[in-house]
């Protein structure tokens, strides 16, 4: 039997969260083969089958596979999942979307966000916002996982390129249509495997006031990101929540700016290495997981900060 | 048009679980519990539809044990018209509540079915995009804005890199994210209507529906705690502290 990954990609590059499903897989037995579903996306294939520890590659090139939409997506999946004992993906938008729905079709059950494979069938997965770790044994005949990306270290992409088998079947459902898409265009490093992020609450007060964490980023090389009070009052876009509900990120180094640290934040940040909180409420729950706090006005701080490190 | 909403009972989101003594659970003895707060959502956005004129007809269902009624009465004083309780033990795999909820649509063929992306114990992210499958319908899952218009639902969704628009044809189902809408508080007197309002029961083995489970819960511990560092005087001493202590700035 063989394990199944779902790649998840632009039609340009494989993800780096990808990546770190196929450490996931490579920890189960069998071979692992890789699934690049898109349109004119031979070049993510290509990179896929020069990944360390992949033994092939099923290549399907469609454009009714170019957004991913999860009706076309799954159905093809379930298509070719006969040999297979594991079907992963990394818990992305897109493996959340898809996987569950492959996952009924073949009538077994699906464990999301797992951060430890235990053995062949057993595995571990946060629940109640990380506050209670579970382990899983599934008996199912076919084991469906969502990767929780931060649990587990990218494959390194520089092995010599396996086989890449074309699926030429195509699937297409007439039910769901794409209609358009607003990508957040950015220079930084991307929020969930960036190595230092700085992230701004209600504290903030503003969208402008946003900058004065933009200007550190620069120094660090960091991602921004933010709380669900920040991106609710709007003043940051919505793929930049941290938290149980929006993104998992573990960093090097993490800076909370002006958020209190409720659990629904602590849930997508508290595996991060090292935490820095900055809140002028000393009481604030933030210090309670910080490895440093430092109880300032922020509008003091950052201007500091960014000096300090120039 | 007919909308189905699911809604779940759960740990009121405020409160800190505790692991049982024998790491088996969580202990939700005296917890307070309270419907999920993505289903919260996803009544308020099907009674906006009704506000609207193009909803007329609200179903919520819940699956769990009795004390889903609260949950139910909850959504229907929120204005769901009815509501069907589904009597089955609490905490069902996904997959079971899908296929659960799969034979009430076969039954009610409502046009819209509106679920939560999530719900906030088991955080599994499934039901919605099974039922979708179970029913061979379109779904667009994590919606921060819906709307209805000759027979398509136009959806937006909140994906990693931005937002995505769909469009599905109707019949179809929605899972909600945060932006979707700010639920409301129900009033007292709808509260007082809503206990007048229909409530039926079912059980899992009318719907035909088996609720075993293939997966079992080995364990379930703490997590690992982390405990408070240090606090600095001054931004210098944290960045002097990052560089010598954490190494994680150079
Ligand atoms: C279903 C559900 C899901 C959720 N999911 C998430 C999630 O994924 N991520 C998430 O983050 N939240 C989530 N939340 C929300 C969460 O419960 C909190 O409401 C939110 O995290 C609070 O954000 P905050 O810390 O920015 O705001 P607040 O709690 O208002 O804290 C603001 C902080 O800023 C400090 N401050 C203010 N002014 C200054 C200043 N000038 N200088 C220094 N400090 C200052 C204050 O002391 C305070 O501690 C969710 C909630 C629900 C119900
Ligand atoms: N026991 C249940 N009763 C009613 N609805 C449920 C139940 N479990 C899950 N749901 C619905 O499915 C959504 C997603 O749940 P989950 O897949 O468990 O994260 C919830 O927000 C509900 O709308």
């Amino acid at each position: 039997m063989s394990i199944l990954i779902i790649a998840d990609h632009d039609n340009r590059e494989l993800m780096p969260a990808t990546l770190k499903a196929i450490t996931a897989g490579a920890q189960l037995s069998g071979d692992i083969h890789i699934l690049v579903a898109g349109s004119d996306c031979y070049n993510v294939a290509q990179q896929a089958a020069c990944v360390k520890g992949v033994d092939k590659v099923l290549s399907a090139e469609n454009a009714v596979y170019e957004h991913h939409l999860a009706e076309n997506l799954a159905k093809l999946v379930v298509s070719i999942s006969d040999n297979y004992s594991h079907i992963l993906a990394s818990s992305t938008s897109m493996g959340k979307n898809v996987l569950p729905r492959v996952a009924a079709v073949l009538d077994v059950a699906q464990l999301s966000d797992v951060t430890e494979i235990k053995s062949e069938d057993t595995f571990v997965r946060p629940i109640y916002a990380g506050n209670a770790i579970a382990t899983v044994q599934s008996s199912d005949p076919i084991k469906v996982l969502t990767i929780r990306i931060t649990s587990f270290p990218e494959a390194s992409i520089n092995a010599d390129a396996v086989q890449i088998e074309v699926l030429s079947e195509t699937i297409e459902s007439h039910v769901s249509r794409f209609l358009n898409e607003e990508l957040t265009k950015s220079d930084r490093p991307e929020l969930t495997s960036a190595k230092v992020v700085i992230s701004g609450g209600r504290g903030m007060g503003s969208g402008e006031n946003f900058q004065l964490l933009q200007g550190i980023a620069d120094k660090l090389g960091a991602a921004v990101g933010a709380s669900r009070a920040a991106v609710d009052a709007g003043f940051a876009l919505n793929d930049l929540q941290v938290g149980q509900t929006g993104k998992t990120v573990a960093p090097d180094l993490y800076i909370a700016v002006g958020i209190s640290g409720a659990i629904q934040h602590l849930a997508g940040m508290k595996d991060s290495k090292v935490i820095v909180a900055i809140n002028k409420d000393e009481d604030a729950p933030i210090f309670q997981v910080a490895d440093y706090g430092l109880v300032e006005d922020l509008f003091v701080a950052l201007p500091n900060l960014e000096k300090a490190l120039e | 048009m007919k909308i189905l909403v699911s809604v779940k009972r759960v740990i009121d989101y405020n409160v800190k679980v505790r692991v049982n003594a024998d790491n088996t659970a969580v202990d939700l003895s005296n917890v307070k519990m309270s419907m999920n707060p993505f289903c919260e959502i996803a009544v308020e956005e099907a009674v906006r539809l009704k506000e609207k004129g193009v909803a007329s007809d609200i179903l919520v269902v819940s699956i769990g044990s009795q004390k889903c009624h609260e949950t139910l009465r909850t959504a229907l004083a929120l204005g769901a018209d009815r509501a069907l309780h589904i009597d089955a033990e609490d905490g069902l795999d996904s997959l079971v509540v899908a296929k659960l909820l799969a034979k009430v649509a076969e039954e009610e063929s409502p046009d819209l079915m509106i679920l939560g992306k999530q719900s906030i114990d088991s955080d599994n992210n499934q039901t919605g995009q099974m039922l979708a499958a179970l029913l061979d319908l379109p779904q667009a899952t994590f919606a921060s804005n819906l709307d209805i218009a000759n027979n398509e639902a136009i959806v937006t969704r909140e994906i990693d890199g931005g937002l995505q628009t769909l469009s599905l044809q109707l019949p179809a189902i929605v899972t909600t994210d945060l932006r979707l809408n700010e639920p409301r508080f129900a009033s007292l007197p709808n509260i007082m209507k809503a206990k007048k309002k229909p409530l039926e029961t079912k059980t899992p083995m009318e719907l035909g529906v088996s609720t075993t489970s293939n997966l079992k819960i080995v364990s379930v511990t703490p997590p690992p705690e982390r405990s408070a560092g240090v606090k600095v005087d001054s931004i210098e001493e944290l960045v002097e502290k990052l560089k010598s202590e954490a190494g994680v700035i150079s």
